[in-house]
């Protein structure tokens, strides 16, 4: 709670510090915005575990400011952007963030970036196992793609064989774990109040990550070391009925690859990590083929192909991705409300267990967007970790309105 | 890319000189090519230039969306290589933030890259999609970044009046791979050498889509540009315009403008 309580304090310190800068400032740029998202789920079946709230929906609003600003000669930056969410269900699912807290200055070929940040590392689709600055936003959506902002000090040298990355992370952000009441939990509910960290310094651990990336004709190439503490915690039991998140020391390596080839896309993402307990290889690959207008239409249709492999041992934080095909299909109408939508599928070779996933968005009139997302997974065995989230089949329509 | 046509232009002339005779019988081919040419070279030494411009798409039945976008150019007037391009999305506010990166090939494919500022991902993607519509609007990515010179083959078809100019109208052909179209014609003037007009016809050899320049403005630094581009779909009765604001020639933009590694630094 109190680390929610710091962000709170000072997103509001710094927006209320920005109004005399703004008054001010004449040949500077400023851009400020704001998007707001209803959002409403519809769960298809009776929650699992004890203490889970039973009612079928779930309602959350989610505000995110945005205020950017560059100085008249284009050499510093700085960006605000809070991220507010309610729950009417779930309060661990309510959350004050800050996305973006930053100031950079840009020279000729390097920038020195101070602050909160978000930063993604990758290239495939289904699962992102290189990218691993920020902390992902757990609760908000089982993807993994929404993440917490990231405190750190970022410098970054472009040169003519790339772009090297050096990161430096004073400050560990912890997990969210939906609550008692909330779905997408284990049987047990997670404290996430109380983690634990193999670290003595516990989240004042200074993480560090360096990462190159540059691109040859049809290749482009990264590769990443990180040093630190995990971002996937281990859920260790706590001894009164609660699970606690806890945060081991690790070394990861990674690559991440693509070539383009005409409408071919082949894909890899590679790591290796190193934990007190374990070394482990985990890796996915693939590729995306696009039919441009099909049927004689402007819309794309793109199939997509990816393998997960994971041989991580039992007591490393569980993974879904260790022995899976996923498969999908990307329609894009490329229309004037730029309508799009994807299927996708992923099944376990091992134990069968199946994941769909259905996305579609599109744009009504010129500030809103419309969002369906629906989630079914099937599995019941205890041999994979999806029986966990079994019952948690969902529809979720999302309206965001823009300013 | 550049040099290479002055090269060509060069040699092309020494040779008429010295070999007079032969060579006349393709005169209407070297014609077509001189004149897409002399109106390619009225655009030499640009450097670098920056826009803003509101791209208005309108379906058959009168419905309108309005995206407004920078775009960045970076000339390359010494390989054989295309020129370097930054579109960057202000509005509709949901895509504000998105990028297109492209380093513009002669004939091989572009190599381009899509930032999406939503999961501030950048995405390397093919630019095999030459003939597919650019966010939805009735100009092709092709019609966006296939302005080189040498990306077509040309042949003078007659000379006609357009508005109160005079035109040469040249027929010419994609010489690149994926192209939706078979042939387009295009009206230069001969006053200015500017493009007045282009006919697009479809992989049917049917007339697909009709552009118009208008607006054109002369800069200090002696470059054309048109500020109103209108391109019309016959088929489906689809328009889409593009209003560019005045351009900036003035810029420091330099390669390191150009690199995916700032795709995500832009705002």
């Amino acid at each position: 709670m109190s680390t929610r309580t710091f962000w709170l304090f000072l997103s509001l310190v710094l927006l209320h510090a920005l109004h005399p800068v703004r008054a001010h400032a004449d040949n500077t740029h400023w851009d400020i915005s704001a998007n707001i998202d209803l959002q409403t789920r519809y769960f298809t079946q009776d929650a699992r575990w004890a203490g889970q709230d039973d009612s079928d929906g779930a309602l959350s609003v989610a505000v995110s400011p945005e205020f950017r600003w560059r100085n008249a000669a284009g050499t510093q930056r700085a960006s605000i952007l809070p991220f507010l969410r309610w729950d009417n269900v779930d309060d661990q699912r309510s959350l004050a963030d800050l996305r973006e807290a930053y100031w950079a200055y840009e020279g000729d070929d390097f920038e020195v970036l101070v602050g909160a940040n978000t930063v993604f590392w990758g290239v495939t689709e289904s699962v992102h196992l290189v990218d691993i600055i920020n902390q992902t936003d757990a609760v908000a959506d089982i993807d993994g793609e929404d993440k917490l902002g990231q405190p750190m000090i970022n410098l970054e040298v472009q040169r003519d064989w790339g772009l090297l990355g050096l990161y430096l992370m004073p400050y560990f952000r912890e997990r969210t774990f939906a609550g008692t009441d909330g779905r997408f939990r284990p049987p047990i509910p997670v404290d996430e109040d109380n983690a634990r960290f193999e670290s003595g310094a516990k989240q004042q651990h200074l993480d560090i990550a360096v990462r190159y990336s540059h691109y040859l004709g049809d290749v482009d190439i990264g590769a990443s070391v990180f040093s630190g503490t995990s971002r996937e915690p281990r859920l260790v039991p706590s001894g009164n009925g609660t699970l606690l998140p806890y945060y081991d020391q690790i070394e990861q390596v990674g690559l991440d690859l693509q070539y383009t080839r005409d409408a071919w896309l082949w894909k890899l993402e590679a790591i290796g990590r190193g934990t007190a307990s374990d070394n482990f290889f985990a890796a996915v690959g693939g590729l995306e083929y696009t039919l441009y207008q099909v049927f004689d239409s402007n819309a794309d249709l793109g199939l997509l192909v990816e393998y997960q492999f994971d041989d991580r041992a039992a007591t490393e934080p569980l993974t879904l991705a260790d022995d899976d095909v996923f498969v999908a299909a990307r329609f894009a109408l490329n229309d004037m409300q730029d309508t799009t939508a994807l299927v996708g599928l992923a099944y376990d070779l091992a134990t069968s267990a199946t994941f769909l996933n259905v996305e579609a968005e599109r744009r009504l009139g010129t500030s809103y967007v419309l969002e369906l997302r629906a989630r079914f997974f099937s599995g019941d065995g205890l041999d994979d970790p999806v029986f966990i989230v079994a019952n948690d089949d969902y529809l979720q329509l999302q309206l965001s309105r823009y300013f | 890319m550049k040099h290479r046509l002055l090269t060509a232009l060069v040699v092309t002339t020494i040779a008429s000189l010295l070999f007079a005779g032969p060579l006349l019988a393709n005169t209407e081919t070297e014609t077509g090519f001189e004149i897409a040419a002399r109106s390619d070279r009225t655009d030499i030494g640009f450097g670098a230039s920056e826009v803003q411009l509101k791209m208005i798409l309108r379906n058959a039945a009168g419905q309108e969306a309005t995206r407004s976008l920078r775009i960045s150019t970076l000339e390359k007037a010494d390989e054989t290589v295309g020129d370097k391009s930054l579109v960057l999305f202000d509005t509709p506010r949901d895509i504000e933030g998105t990028a297109l990166l492209s380093h513009a090939k002669i004939l091989d494919p572009d190599d381009q890259w899509l930032y999406l500022p939503a999961l501030k991902r950048v995405k390397r993607i093919s630019s095999s999609n030459k003939s597919g519509p650019f966010v939805g609007s009735e100009f092709a990515f092709e019609d966006f970044t296939a302005i080189e010179l040498n990306k077509f083959e040309y042949q003078l078809v007659g000379v006609e009046a357009c508005g109160e100019l005079q035109c040469d109208v040249l027929e010419r052909t994609p010489r690149y791979e994926n192209s939706g179209y078979t042939r387009q014609v295009a009206w230069v003037d001969q006053t200015d050498f500017q493009i007045r007009k282009v006919e697009f016809y479809d992989r049917r050899g049917d007339l697909l889509k009709v552009l118009e320049l208008s607006d054109y403005r002369k800069y200090d630094n002696g470059v054309w540009r048109a500020h109103k581009l209108s391109m019309n779909n016959v088929q489906t009765k689809k328009q889409t315009d593009l209003i560019y604001e005045s351009y900036a020639f003035d810029t420091e933009l330099s390669d390191g403008d150009f690199v995916k590694g700032r795709l995500s630094r832009l705002r």
